[in-house]
């Protein structure tokens, strides 16, 4: 589609990401020691912690891409809420305190804080490294996406503001202002998305016209022709998202204002119509030219299965029993599995946010912390849905939902109101900013304080540290917005559901055994770490998504049968996987270092 | 026994109800989140059952889980005894 830029957006985003940046400086000014800089002076308040985590989690992927998935494909993008949410649950009553006791400034510390190991040290750190930058690809995607309908520029140029923004604020200030900024943006976030569901709700759904088949036309120049006409702000695809038809107590065609669950209810009767892309076909030119013709056609889709699991995950759906393939249906519910065990896993296991731990002062500040993070995602997660299905039926949604699917939540406020629509936008863009830089912390913390210090062997004072993590900080910058670039086509879940899975099989295992089982040795969590990387690295890149949107294959059927990894989530194996060896390799090497490790419980006492 | 081992002993009594209160409340939460899970896979046909406020089971349950999930953080905050 044709986005022109608004002059109204650019003023309003102008003014927040100003007055965030301005913050920055002002708050950043008082963290000068190393101390400072890493971990706030473990002075700021619980509760501003608590929005800061909601700010911290709430990433352009929350979102952008659950609120797109939701308008595209109903219930799927809400298991990702779900899940998302149900991690806290581990971080909450299994992780936060322990972690607390333990910990010094990064993850690696943590883990490291019992047996002064080099190799868990920077194993941790790499661990730490890779995790954050997948997690920091599809929050440089999700900006690209942002900015195309905001300002009307290109992918790549959402990329480099959001790396040299976020650059900024991290090489000048530090920890105290990406928590604050994260206050803020939580803060704001929640606030301005009640104010849209609300508006949802009052503008009710109604019955709207059927689409036809839209037709886009792409010549090897990169210009667009719909109708056999350039494409402008006057001739553009017609955005879809209608209600074709309600339950019948609605006799004149549409509702009025709705309460949250008779919305619900009245969508679950209805018929929804959006579109899906019917093919693609490349035809050469007089001049040997290519030029690509997509074919959207409407999709007529009810309400209720919409509201079930499945559309997205479709191998979950009972097969027919003339399937050819019976180990489709095992495949894709093992596949669900495997994803629902990631995110349920991989929250805790995220470095992001497991560093937010350490910025309040004692155990019970981070519970408390943790409760208020998880009331506000809650409710954040709970208002998706509303957000999603509005979209669904705002008749604004994009055609195609891997091109455009990002952009649903913004084009649902502009389908209200155009400032609306850029405060949403300018939200969400500060929403990238502070995620990436809270990544980009977590990352730099680990090259310059884990691998400087642990493996190189550098000797630093407090000055010189704080600078290796500024340097790192802009080299990790540069390299995010370059995999922002190069994976603009990506799907911005598909995304996140790789770093969750990663982060699940590399980190929690080692930190849950760390915690709770006397008898794990450093070998033992070494060993886990690499194993778990390795394998859900591994597994992911050998794939059927990674076949089909990494190494060109042309369609789903192809990619499967190529792929060597059985489904796309690796969670299910890998996890296990790394439990299993570090249980193995500890019983194996215990009489060297048992004597060394104590749990948190132990260490609690021995501070009595 | 000495001073410090008492001290050692009175603040365990401190700790470990904490973790044993956080312990069963995940345990809980855990079974219902896989009772979603294992619907999805293997009982299907419940999702489009009726739940009360005219939604299906799928809505009820998923936003039961959500708000489930905060009931339990709440209730392991006012539950939790300080450390000192």
């Amino acid at each position: 589609m044709h986005y022109p830029a608004s002059a109204l957006s650019l003023v309003i985003f102008c003014l927040f990401v100003g007055a965030v940046l301005g913050l920055s400086f002002w708050l950043g000014s008082k963290a000068k020691s190393a101390k400072g800089y890493y971990a706030a002076h473990g002075q700021v308040g619980w509760f501003v912690n608590g929005i800061a985590f909601a700010g911290d989690y709430l990433s352009a992927a929350s979102f952008l891409g659950i609120c797109g998935m939701i308008a595209f494909y109903g219930f799927d993008g809400f298991l990702y809420s779900i899940g998302y949410l149900a991690g806290w649950i581990v971080a909450l009553f299994v992780i936060a305190e322990p972690i607390k006791r333990l910990g010094k400034f990064t993850f690696a510390d943590a883990l490291d804080a019992q047996f002064h190991s080099r190799g868990i040290k920077v194993t941790a750190a790499i661990s730490t490294l890779i995790v954050s930058l997948f997690y920091l690809i599809p929050q440089m995607v999700g900006a690209g996406a942002l900015v195309t309908p905001l300002l009307g520029l290109d992918h790549h140029w959402g990329v480099i503001i959001v790396g040299i923004v976020v650059i900024f604020i991290v090489v000048t200030a530090g920890m105290v202002s990406t928590t604050w900024v994260q206050f803020i943006k939580g803060s704001l976030l929640v606030i301005f998305c009640t104010v849209l569901v609300i508006m949802i709700l009052a503008r009710g759904l109604q019955v709207g016209e059927k689409g036809q088949t839209q037709k886009l036309v792409i010549k090897a120049d990169g210009s667009k022709f719909v109708h056999g006409e350039k494409q402008s702000a006057t001739n553009d695809l017609t955005p879809t998202g209608r209600i074709i038809s309600l339950p019948e107590k609605y006799k004149d065609g549409k509702t009025g204002p709705l309460g949250p669950f008779e919305y619900l209810a009245a969508l679950q009767g209805s018929k929804v119509e959006t579109y899906k892309l019917a093919s693609e076909t490349k035809t050469e030119e007089s001049d040997k030219s290519i030029t690509v013709t997509k074919t959207y056609e409407p999709e007529r889709r009810d309400g209720l299965s919409l509201l079930m699991p499945g559309a997205y995950f479709k191998d979950i759906r009972p097969q027919p029993a003339d399937a050819k393939d019976p180990w489709k249906e095992v495949k894709g519910k093992l596949n669900f599995f495997s994803l629902m065990l990631a995110l349920f896993c991989g929250t805790a296991a995220l470095p992001h946010i497991l560093i937010r731990y350490y910025t309040v002062k004692d155990a019970a500040s981070a519970r408390k912390s943790t409760v208020v993070g998880i009331a506000s995602i809650a409710f954040f997660y709970v208002l998706t849905l509303y957000l999603g299905l509005g979209a669904m039926t705002s008749g604004a949604l994009p055609l195609d939902f891997k091109a455009e699917g990002n952009m649903a939540a913004p084009l649902l406020a502009k389908s209200f109101n155009p400032v609306l629509f850029a405060i949403i936008s300018a939200i969400a863009f500060t929403t990238v900013l502070g995620t990436v830089s809270g990544l980009i912390m977590a990352a730099s913390g680990a090259v310059a304080h884990d691998i400087m210090t642990n493996l190189l062997k550098v000797e630093m004072d407090d000055h010189a540290k704080v600078k290796a993590g500024k340097i790192a900080a802009v080299i990790v910058g540069v390299i995010a917005m370059a995999l922002g670039i190069a994976f603009k086509n990506f799907n911005v879940t598909f995304l996140v559901g790789w770093a969750f899975n990663i982060a699940a099989s590399a980190n929690l295992p080692a930190l849950v055994m760390l915690l709770f089982w006397k008898g794990t040795t450093r070998q033992g969590i070494t060993t886990s770490i690499t194993v778990g990387l390795i394998s859900s690295l591994a597994w992911i890149l050998l794939s059927a998504d990674a076949y089909q949107n990494l190494y060109g294959y042309k369609d789903a059927a192809e990619a499967a049968k190529a792929a060597l990894a059985p489904f796309n989530q690796p969670g299910i194996v890998t996890i296990p996987l790394a439990f299993l060896v570090l249980i193995v390799v500890s019983l194996l090497t215990k009489g060297g270092t048992r004597k060394t490790h104590r749990t948190s419980a132990e260490i609690a006492q021995s501070h009595a | 026994m000495s001073n410090e081992a008492e001290k050692g002993h009175h603040d365990d009594r401190h700790v470990s109800p904490n973790a044993r209160l956080g312990l069963s409340l995940f345990g809980v939460y855990l079974t219902l989140y896989l009772g979603f899970v294992a619907i999805a896979a293997f009982k299907y046909e419940w999702f489009n059952l009726a739940a009360p406020g005219g939604v299906n089971l799928a809505i009820a349950y998923g936003m039961g889980l959500i708000l489930v999930a905060l009931l339990l953080a709440a209730v392991y905050m006012m539950f939790c005894k300080p450390e000192k």
